[in-house]
């Protein structure tokens, strides 16, 4: 029999708000243990939460990104649990009246995610383990975060990728968070179950927890695809439980067992107020929102002619497409500029926060610059090509590169004679061309190139090379 | 003759008729010599306190001006923070705990140099109604010490009553003020939810909770009210208070105040407190007020609906005590939950755990609905019948408990029987309106009487004025023999 794979999704983002969810410490990921903390993110008796106003913002903006609704009445309730890294025995978080509810994120395949929630909270701190010893790191304790979870929609591995891919491409774009997964600013829990293919039944579902990386993420999913699998074909039954990957073994194993489930008893907070969000305050953020990354490489494809793969490369980070942008302005093939920024720029980004950050030697104007003097014809795309080389090495502008005399082409007197010259000192490329061999002209070609020190239109002189030859 | 006690001092200090260190002085000698009886203060403040006052005496020495709060002796229950000062909550597992910064309410205070004489005993973490469940022993009563002071809020109430200090703060959950003001023979007012700052007070019940002055009549209660009830950014149910200083028409006429009595209030209330509750009754006729009859039937679900959300709150409040980061820990331990387990087992009293294990109880899914869920519906009901009733009445006027001072031992016999006393101060904590506890005779043991008057949210000028005028007309207000004498 053929099993189906069933998923859903529960991530958690990190919000980039400079203070924290209630209070205002610094939310900067790091420094020395215990010193991002005051008397309210530690908990201290008496201490009350006051709600920063920029997590709901970017909580909206993360729903709105996500075609969630905004609902107009929201409030914090306590998920009450005893575990060190949590100073107050309590995590705030929202149970019943979640911020952003009903969404979506389309797949390429068509397949629309749905997005249940959205709902803001608290982070816990961190649990230091040395020699034998361990200790808490309460910096993390209070950075807000955004949970996003979908409906058990995915049926494949590969739609899970896509969806994490894109999630962290929306966040980034819209500027709620950087989504480091390796710095755990955006982890993953997944629940998985497996049904017969065809079957309309939902099979006992296992959560693994706490995934920071997309490959981990699609290995830990596929193995234990295989394991339910097994476990349904041997007829023995899948515990609903919760699991942990090991990426050095690449196996799930049990994180607690059922006779220890939490009961949260969550309930109100009482130290905290009713969010309202007026409709037009959805709409004032709805406004700020930026072209979001699948909308704008439609555009790239429809209205600037762009092949689907540069359009997806140029979408894929906010940065690099608002270069793009700037360097297209004015010229007249938006392809021009893709092509220098893929084959070219894209050399000096490798990481992904490189990519991220695009910080590259060469600005969007320099080369806006650069694209403007060979649309003119001032200059020539071979030339353009090796002065983009230059600019990058150098972080010098094209006009800086390339000499006054450089510029301006060749007048057609000069461009003639050199075209004769090319034809007087080949006589074997010249007689290969008549016998037939057509490439032979790409010598002549050459030799034009070459003397006029780049500056000749290669396809003008081609066509007079063999006019030339067919007048003898 | 209603007379300010706070308004007198500060005459004296400005007419230099006494320093302010010989005031203060005065009150740290009362307390080393009387508080061994009362069991008042937990922690005495001396040195802190002659600081201030020597500061009070440069500013008046210097012909600066001085404020009416400026150098008079006062104390704070052991649940408002204090930077520097240990704040134990009377229980063992914050025995040793110093907070690090101030309550809003203290901030406010100690920038007008009010001279903090020391922090007062109370039920442990304000759970209880006879102080008696405080790790260091209760407070006694200074009319009688073989009774309690009351609680939660009882070794305020014993400092104040006993005059080892002029006034103090203390919280008011359900009763926590007004009770032992009421069995202390003092003033004592829970002042609306919202209008006095929750920042720095340890929480019990969070949605009930609010701080208070505790004084020895009407006036200091409505001077201190003024300037402690400030809006403060750090605590997000903090309102302030609404409209004008409660000072400012604090002596008004009442002809013609419309006072409301429901007699589901003294339903099953003792004998001598009914009376004394009747006879504040005519005088207030006559005053000029109209006595306005109403019922309340949804009074009866009033201490159910408490002790479920109180209890549910202080579950998770108190969840925090765990001994990894500040407090009481215990040793012999193999693993973090162990440590966690024996922590609370031998770290909160018998009152504590028992109020934890039913909110817990209550909160846990498969009863929620029929606890938790119920009581906040229940809450509703009542704040609905309060509004009502305010719609023929300015202000209410209740026992504040259906008897005196427990003789001592007595409450924490039989804690069913104690949460059952609480009847009458619950409604105003669920309603989060403001009630204010006035004395309104003695029995026949010459134990204190009180008497509550309710108002709506807000209205805290409205009861003040009310009982601003009976005090001043039945001149009830009888020393107890200890403290300093002036």
């Amino acid at each position: 029999m053929k099993y189906e794979l069933v998923a859903g999704f529960e991530t958690h983002v990190e919000l980039a708000t400079n203070t924290k969810i209630f209070c205002s410490c610094t939310t900067e990921f790091g420094g020395e243990p215990n010193t991002h903390c005051c008397p309210i993110c530690i908990g201290l008796p008496g201490t009350l939460p006051k709600l920063n106003k920029k997590v709901v913002e970017y909580a909206i903006r993360a729903g709105l990104a996500t075609n969630c609704e905004i609902a107009e009445i929201s409030k914090m309730d306590r998920k009450n649990y005893c575990y060190p890294d949590l100073p107050k025995a309590y995590q705030i978080s929202q149970y019943d009246k979640p911020l952003c509810e009903h969404g979506y994120i389309q797949l390429s395949n068509g397949r629309k995610i749905r997005i249940l929630r959205i709902h803001i909270e608290e982070d816990a701190g961190k649990l230091v383990h040395r020699r034998g010893d361990t200790l808490v790191d309460y910096n993390r304790g209070g950075v807000p975060l955004i949970e996003i979870v979908t409906e058990p929609d995915f049926r494949s591995v590969d739609e899970a990728k896509e969806y994490v891919e894109k999630l962290q491409m929306i966040m980034r774009y819209i500027g709620v968070s950087d989504c480091k997964m390796q710095e755990g600013s955006m982890r993953c829990d997944v629940n998985i179950s497996v049904r017969p293919e065809g079957s309309e039944e939902l099979g006992t579902r296992t959560e693994i927890k706490n995934m920071n990386s997309i490959t981990f993420i699609a290995k830990a999913m596929e193995y234990e695809f295989g394991r339910q699998v097994d476990l349904v074909e041997s007829g023995e039954k899948v515990i609903q439980e919760t699991l942990r990957y090991d990426d050095v073994t690449n196996t799930t194993s049990s994180m607690r067992g059922k006779e220890d489930a939490n009961d949260y008893r969550y309930f109100r907070d009482p130290d905290l107020v009713t969010i309202n969000v007026p409709r037009e305050r959805v709409e004032e953020i709805r406004v700020t929102l930026p072209e979001l990354p699948e909308a704008k490489k439609e555009r790239y494809i429809e209205e600037l002619g762009l092949p689907e793969s540069d359009a997806v490369l140029l979408t894929k980070y906010r940065r690099i497409a608002e270069y793009y942008e700037k360097a297209i302005e004015g010229t007249k093939n938006p392809k021009t500029a893709a092509n220098f920024i893929i084959g070219q720029i894209f050399r000096s980004v490798e990481t992904e926060s490189e990519k991220e950050e695009f910080n590259v030697s060469v600005s969007a104007e320099s080369l806006n610059e650069l694209i403007k003097l060979l649309d003119s014809g001032k200059i020539r795309m071979n030339l353009a090509k090796s002065t983009l080389d230059k600019m990058l090495e150098t972080g010098k502008k094209a006009t800086e590169l390339i000499d006054e005399s450089d510029m301006g082409g060749l007048d057609e007197n000069t461009l003639n004679d050199l075209c004769k010259q090319a034809v007087e000192n080949n006589p074997k490329a010249v007689s290969d061309y008549l016998g037939g061999k057509e490439k032979a002209v790409k010598a002549m070609v050459g030799f034009v190139m070459k003397n006029s020190r780049g500056k000749a239109d290669a396809a003008l002189a081609e066509q007079k090379i063999i006019e030339i030859i067919k007048k003898q | 003759m209603s007379e300010s006690k706070i308004a007198k001092l500060h005459e004296s200090l400005v007419k230099k008729e006494i320093s302010c260190k010989e005031l203060t002085e005065k009150y740290i000698e009362a307390i080393e010599r009387d508080n061994g009886e009362l069991n008042a203060y937990v922690t005495v403040t001396a040195d802190k306190a002659l600081e201030t006052a020597t500061k009070v005496d440069e500013k008046i020495a210097g012909g600066e001006e001085i404020g009416l709060l400026e150098g008079i002796p006062m104390t704070l229950k052991d649940n408002i923070s204090t930077d520097g000062i240990r704040t134990t909550c009377c229980s063992k597992i914050l025995e040793d705990y110093t907070p690090i910064y101030d309550a809003t309410v203290w901030d406010i205070l100690k920038k007008q140099n009010a001279v903090l004489l020391g922090k007062t005993n109370m039920d442990e973490f304000a759970m209880g109604s006879s102080c008696e469940t405080s790790y260091f022993g209760g407070a006694k009563n200074p009319h009688n010490t073989g009774h309690v002071a009351g609680g939660s809020s009882g070794g305020v109430a014993s400092a104040v009553g006993g005059n080892i200090a002029v006034y103090g703060l203390g919280s008011d959950t359900g009763g926590s003020i007004r009770q032992p003001a009421s069995f202390c023979g003092i003033v004592g007012l829970k002042p609306t939810y919202g209008a006095v700052s929750r920042f720095g007070l340890i929480a019990y019940a969070s949605s009930l909770d609010q701080i208070g002055p505790i004084t020895t009549n009407v006036e200091d209660t409505a001077i201190v009210y003024d300037a402690i009830s400030q809006y403060d950014k750090m605590d997000s149910t903090s309102k302030g208070r609404q409209g004008a200083p409660v000072y400012n028409t604090l002596k008004n006429d009442i002809k013609g105040m419309k006072i409301g009595i429901a007699k589901e209030y003294l339903d099953g209330v003792r004998e001598d407190v009914r009376k004394a509750v009747e006879d504040a009754v005519k005088v207030y006729e006559s005053l000029g007020a109209e006595i306005v009859y109403f019922d309340l039937p949804s009074l009866k679900y009033a201490l159910p609906v408490y002790y479920i959300i109180a209890c549910a709150e202080a579950s998770s409040n108190l969840g925090r005590y765990d001994g990894i980061r500040y407090g009481y820990k215990a040793d012999n331990y193999r693993d973090v939950n162990e440590m966690i387990k024996k922590t609370r087992s031998t770290g909160f009293g018998e009152e504590v755990k028992r109020r934890i294990l039913l909110g817990t109880y209550v909160l846990s899914s498969g009863y929620y609905d029929a606890y938790y869920k119920k009581a906040q519906n229940l809450r509703g009901t009542i704040i609905s019948a309060f509004n009502k009733a305010f719609e023929s009445c300015d202000v209410i006027l209740a026992p504040t408990v259906p008897m005196t001072a427990f003789e001592n031992g007595h409450a924490v016999s039989d804690p069913v029987e104690t949460y059952l006393t609480d009847i009458c101060t619950v409604p105003v904590n669920i309603c989060g309106l403001p009630g204010v506890s006035v004395p309104c005779g003695y029995n026949d043991k010459g134990l204190p009487i009180g008497m509550q008057l309710i108002g709506n949210a807000f209205g805290e000028a409205k009861i003040l004025n009310a009982a601003w005028q009976y005090e001043n007309a039945a001149d009830l207000f009888k020393s107890a023999d200890f403290g300093v004498k002036l």
